[in-house]
């Protein structure tokens, strides 16, 4: 159906890091995987709508209306890093 | 004074009669979870104080007229549903310390009836797996024999009710989440149709098929949780609007009359000869009670599971892109880069199996493959879909093994997660289609391991197949 899976250059898309290790086996279990997966390429599906979802609701509306929501600390307490009412990050400094 | 294993009807009972208060109820199911749960591991965390405290809000509400089926019933709850204050990890090290900030609304509904939240239950990382070994926390083990998975990925949940330490649980269900553990461990499990219940709150594995839905000790104790479940949602677009029916009402059609499909797909040479056998008797003892045996086709099911793991995958990497070390979940130590912080804490935050999904899924949604790969996928579905329309003109039920297997041992399936996949071959058919399934015990094999018969019903059937399950559970006896 196509080429090979590259799991170090699609990891890299996902951003996730990962061993050498994690690599070699990740890259055995998902050509297999891939390979599996390829079955459907033995359906002929021309004419053959896709289904998106598991029922057919399409543009649900609701009345925009303001109600009380969780204060601003439920959320922030599960920042990693906080400072009062903001997200604390790192400082990085990248090259242009 | 309270039995060991109280199904909710009669824990209902008891407290309508007075025969115990909630809070010893509660106070019950906490000591059962102190005893127990050493060996098992169902919980990541039990909120003794909490569930106290709202056990004896119950009991001065009952003391002041009201009542209720779930008013002071003590449940566990998977941890990937939001209970305001609880913790909610997904069993990931990304959310070890995450506090939910709102109730989910299947708990909002739950504590609106007056129920209590003994504590949150193991799980696959983010729902993904079929044996709860994909917890980043504790191996969760099968109380008929603790060297066996209890499946997945609602494991601990089938487990604190299996094991006595819930009234009831929830669960979560992709591509066989609750039903199979509910197989595995002997209690019955309920996956509703697709929009049936609200997923606002419930974190999202595979949004196209994730639904919440109750595991139980009996097909009536689903209905009666079903019933405060069940409903449009303003905060989830894509449930359903339709009225929610009588579950309970709905129990006592028996079989008469009742068509029963056999799909012969769903009849492979690699299942095992116990749990074919345990289906058969049953549909024999069906057929005996006067329901109609319909042998049919569902011709497209060889390729659910391939068209599952790329759907199930791409929408697991979109909805895990979220995860990126700066607002909420685990951040990495001394990012030197922007795609450090995010690869860096991604990498440490997640496990094997959601970093296989979350590439796999990048994969197949990647430039020039999206049509071969997610496109094809989602036109597959559109096949699995009219095979059920069909089917259900010909029968009103379908039942099916929940699983090829039993309960297998812990670690006999973890290098391979492609056989994982395939273990749930007969549970992902219905989720694509976004049908209901319920999986009830149906027997067990000769070393005393559950069987589950997975009876399988159209979109908002789920009358019927609770009528079906009740119907094999009381005349059939299995």
């Amino acid at each position: 159906m196509s080429q090979k899976i590259d799991v170090a250059e699609v990891a890299e898309q996902a951003r996730i890091a990962l061993t050498p290790e994690e690599k070699d086996t990740f890259q055995r279990q998902l050509e297999s995987i891939v390979s599996y997966v390829e079955k459907i390429g033995e359906l002929g599906l021309d004419g053959i709508e896709p289904t998106l979802h598991g029922n057919s609701r399409i543009n649900v509306f609701r009345d925009d209306v303001v109600v009380p929501s969780a204060g601003r600390d439920c959320f922030l307490n599960n920042a990693p890093e906080r400072n009062n009412a903001e997200i604390r990050l790192p400082k990085i400094v990248e090259d242009a | 004074m309270i039995g060991k294993e109280l199904t909710l009807c009669a824990a209902a009972e008891g407290l309508r009669k007075k025969t115990f208060s909630a809070v010893e109820l509660t106070q019950s199911i906490l000591d059962a979870i102190r005893e127990k749960d050493g060996a098992l591991d169902a919980y990541l965390n039990v909120d003794e104080a909490g569930a106290l405290q709202q056990a004896a809000a119950a009991d001065a509400a009952r003391a002041a007229g009201r009542d209720g089926d779930l008013l002071g019933i003590p449940l566990a709850v998977k941890d990937a549903i939001c209970v305001a204050g609880q913790p909610c990890s997904c069993a990931s090290k990304m959310l070890a310390d995450t506090v939910a900030p709102y109730d989910a609304t299947v708990s909002l509904r739950l504590r609106a009836v007056g129920a209590v939240f003994a504590g949150r239950t193991n799980m696959d990382e983010f729902a993904m797996g079929a044996s709860t070994e994909g917890s980043a926390f504790k191996i969760t083990r099968n109380p008929h024999d603790r060297t066996r998975v209890p499946g997945g990925s609602s494991g601990g949940s089938a487990v604190a009710v299996a094991g006595g330490m819930a009234i009831a649980a929830l669960g979560t269900d992709t591509g066989g989440s609750i039903r199979q553990p509910a197989a595995f461990c002997g209690c019955v499990g309920l996956k509703p149709s697709y929009g049936r219940v609200s997923r606002y709150g419930v974190a999202a594995c595979a949004s196209s098929m994730d639904q919440a839905g109750p595991i139980t000790r009996t097909v009536e104790d689903a209905a009666l949780l079903l019933q405060v479940l069940a409903g449009v949602d303003p905060h989830d677009g894509t449930t359903l609007d339709a009225p929610v029916p009588d579950y309970r009402a709905a129990l006592c059609g028996g079989l008469t009359g009742m068509r029963i499909g056999l799909p012969r797909e769903y009849d492979i040479d690699g299942t095992d000869p116990e749990v074919t056998a345990c289906v058969r008797r049953t549909v024999d003892a069906c057929a005996a009670a006067g329901a109609e045996i319909v042998e049919l086709s569902l011709p497209h099911t060889e390729y659910a599971v391939a068209a599952y793991t790329i759907l199930a995958a791409a929408e697991a990497s979109a909805n895990l892109a979220r995860f990126d070390g700066v607002r909420y979940g685990h951040r990495a130590a001394m990012p030197e880069s922007v795609f450090d912080l995010y690869a860096q804490s991604r990498a440490e935050g997640f496990g094997p199996e959601v970093k296989r999904r979350i590439i796999l899924g990048t994969y197949v949604l990647g430039s020039g493959r999206y049509d071969v790969y997610y496109g094809r996928a989602q036109r597959v579905r559109t096949l699995i879909r009219r095979d059920f329309d069909e089917a259900f003109k010909r029968c009103d039920v379908l039942f099916t093994p929940v699983a090829p297997t039993v309960a297998y041992k812990i670690g006999e399936a973890c290098d391979d997660p492609l056989k994982m996949y395939q273990s749930e071959m007969f549970t992902i058919p219905a989720s694509l289609a976004g049908i209901c399934g319920l999986s009830i015990p149906c027997g067990q094999t000769a070393a005393g391991l559950p069987v589950g018969l997975q009876i399988l019903g159209p979109a908002l059937g789920e009358c019927t197949v609770l009528q079906a399950g009740q119907a094999v559970e009381e005349e059939v006896g299995a």
